[in-house]
């Protein structure tokens, strides 16, 4: 493997006014609530050691209070450490001053966070140039560099627009642009995604990885969902209670559980947990509406290249499939809405099933299956191809 | 009832205190006072001096530009009205006040609210200060303002800034600490210094905060502006002050009157103001 990036050596937080006697404790291996109880210090994170390679998406994962947020933030010094050292590039961290580690937070890191974080009262263009602005790089040469983090992410056009005008995919795009733009030597993503609807997690996450595969960057990227870790991960490390439990490559920790914690983790994947039907789904790309005439609903379909269209209301309420023969025989008749000639009553899915629900009415029809939410809104389509590229790729983490 | 226990002598060592810094501060205080004194008596005068209906005219123009066209009507109406009431020269005498205790106030108390939302040690002693100041009945300001500034217009200025100043530095501080923390987070996390994150993303966040404290300071600076006319301030508050000694109840309406209007144009400009700068 390529060179170590950072190193991480013994690495412990402790909360709290004291934390000498949390730190003795830990070195007794106590747990993170005897300590609780003993000393009213809540420890983050107990003597953590890895290492980070140049290039790699290291994935951190756990469940909430497993300390991987700690532990981001302590590669920054977000948070201090109460023990251990860190460097970058052989650069201490921790005893780092004041001036060196702001220098070291601008020039190595960018960070992008779960719930955005954007400046509300910046607009997109101003929010990319950030980091640049800190740095007091030049005004035009900080404006071009923004523009191009925000052309990388997708988002030409919308450089004038305050980020409360964008969806949230978009403005995660926006966190990821600043993260960018400075051109940073390790990114830190800190549940990035998590805060996302499944199909734009998705769209984001290959996104990530086509970027990656361009830019090349170190990138420690932390989740609680392990679909996730395994999708986008070159090395997961798995946490509990401050404590790494397993450092390993995906295809090691599927097939090496390295104790009941992690092995219960990969439990829940082969129960299909893994493989949600949201994880599988594509995009209803077009719809017709009720009021819509054959004609229409036919040239959708021919511009599409498909044989049936799923019809909702303009709310995206889900109301049934109209089928290219129907439509047909609706123009020949010369009735004008295809109100009475679509299928009302087509078996649906929900987003959050797991994929096997999908077999039997596979099996049945060869018609496209809606995935709709609580609401009764559309939110996607799977056809056998979805089911069948979804189950091969999920298959080959395995 | 006798209380056998001797009082506690707060008053005397109060009073000590007070007899000491003025025998020892006070020719600095008056000179002060005559200095700022003459500037007001200068300002007053010149004001007066325009003929109202050219001030009335750039105070519209101000409200419509820094407000809107309906605040600019409502300037217009109200002064007209003062004009007519021969309430002129009181509400100029009154405006200056309120626009110097206002200013001080705002120069003073809005660093202080910067101070007080980053370090919590000062925060810790300021906030129990401020509670202080504002629950003491502000009549009580009056009477060590004179011994420092002497009668009129700055001892009304002095204990107007020490009433009226609380809610900017309250609300600076509130403002700023009510910046989301994962935004703090985020511009630490790009290496910010402490003054990059202040000017470009904690006051910019507040300023709709700070400026409903500006907004308060002034309307608090107002009403003690017309309290103040006991120890000789002039203005709307010294109309209503001689209506109370003679019993001229039309009089001190009509007094009265002036000052609503004077707060109302005051607080319209400085809500739009707030208002205008959260909007970007």
């Amino acid at each position: 493997m390529s060179e170590k990036k950072i190193c991480v050596r013994n690495v412990s937080k402790v909360f709290g006014p004291h934390p000498e006697r949390a730190l003795k404790l830990l070195a007794d291996g106590a747990d993170k609530e005897e300590i609780l109880e003993k000393t009213g210090q809540a420890v983050g994170l107990a003597d953590t050691s890895f290492d980070v390679y140049e290039g790699e998406i290291l994935v951190i994962m756990g469940l909430s209070g497993s300390g991987k947020s700690t532990l981001i933030r302590c590669l920054n010094l977000l948070n201090r450490p109460t023990a251990g050292s860190i460097t970058i590039d052989g650069e201490e961290l921790t005893t780092a001053g004041q001036d060196q580690l702001l220098r070291i937070r601008q020039s190595k890191f960018g960070m992008v966070f779960q719930h955005f974080a954007l400046f509300p009262h910046r607009t997109v263009q101003q929010n990319a140039a950030y980091g640049l602005e800190i740095q007091h790089m030049e005004a035009a040469v900080r404006a071009e560099k923004a523009r191009d983090a925000l052309k990388l992410v997708g988002l030409e056009g919308w450089e004038d627009s305050y980020p409360r005008q964008l969806s949230g995919g978009m403005q995660q795009r926006v966190g990821l642009a600043r993260a960018l733009a400075v051109d940073p030597d390790i990114l830190l993503m800190d549940e990035a995604f998590s805060a996302l609807d499944p199909l734009i997690r998705r769209d984001m996450q290959h996104e990530l990885i086509s970027l990656q595969a361009r830019m090349q960057k170190t990138i420690v990227f932390i989740t609680h969902d392990l679909d996730e870790a395994l999708k986008i991960g070159d090395r997961i490390i798995l946490m509990k209670d401050g404590r790494i439990v397993q450092i390993g490559t995906p295809e090691d920790i599927l097939e090496n559980p390295s104790n009941r914690y992690v092995e219960k983790f990969v439990e829940d994947v082969d129960k299909s947990k893994v493989l949600t039907i949201a994880s599988i789904m594509g995009r209803a790309k077009v719809v017709a509406y009720p009021k819509d005439g054959p004609r229409t609903a036919l040239h959708k379909m021919r511009d599409e290249g498909i044989s049936s269209i799923f019809v909702v209301d303009r709310d995206y309420t889900f109301r049934g499939l109209l089928t290219a023969d129907r439509a047909a025989e609706a123009v020949e008749h010369h009735r004008k809405p295809i109100d009475e000639f679509y299928e009302r009553d087509i078996q649906a899915v929900k987003p959050d099933d797991p994929v096997n629900t999908l077999f039997p009415i596979m099996a049945e029809t060869a018609k496209p299956v809606p995935v709709v939410d609580e609401d009764g809104k559309l939110q996607g389509v799977v056809v056998r191809g979805n089911l069948l590229a979804g189950l091969a790729e999920g298959g080959s983490n395995r | 009832m006798n209380l056998s226990i001797p009082a506690f002598p707060l008053e005397d060592i109060i009073e000590a205190v007070i007899a000491f810094l003025t025998d020892n501060f006070a020719f600095i205080t008056k000179g002060v006072s005559d200095v700022l004194e003459t500037g007001i008596n200068l300002l007053q005068d010149g004001l007066e001096f325009l003929p109202p209906w050219l001030v009335i005219l750039v105070l519209v123009f101000l409200a419509w530009r820094l407000a809107d066209r309906r605040v600019a009507i409502m300037t217009l109406f109200g002064l007209l009205l003062i004009w007519n009431l021969r309430l002129w020269n009181a509400t100029i005498d009154t405006l200056i006040l309120v626009i110097f205790s206002t200013g001080i106030a705002i120069i003073i108390g809005i660093p202080l609210g910067i101070t007080a939302a980053l370090s919590p040690g000062f925060n810790r002693i300021v906030m129990p200060i401020l509670d202080f100041m504002q629950t003491m009945p502000a009549f009580v300001y009056l009477i060590p303002a004179i011994p420092f500034f002497g009668l009129g217009p700055v001892s009304a200025i002095f204990s107007t800034v020490i009433f009226a100043m609380p809610p900017s530095i309250r609300l600076t501080c509130f403002g700023i600490q009510q910046v989301p923390g994962d935004l703090v987070e985020a511009a630490d996390a790009f290496g910010s210094t402490r003054k990059q994150k202040l000017f470009k993303l904690q006051l910019p966040l507040a300023t709709p905060t700070i400026m409903a404290g500006v907004n308060q300071t002034i309307m608090l600076s107002l009403s003690m502006v017309v309290i103040a006319a006991m120890i000789g301030a002039k203005g709307l508050g010294g109309e209503v002050w001689k209506a109370i000694q003679r019993l001229q109840p039309g009089k001190g309406f009509v007094a009265g009157i002036g000052v609503v209007i004077v707060a109302m144009i005051l607080d319209r400009i400085t809500q739009k103001i707030g208002r205008g700068n959260s909007c970007e």
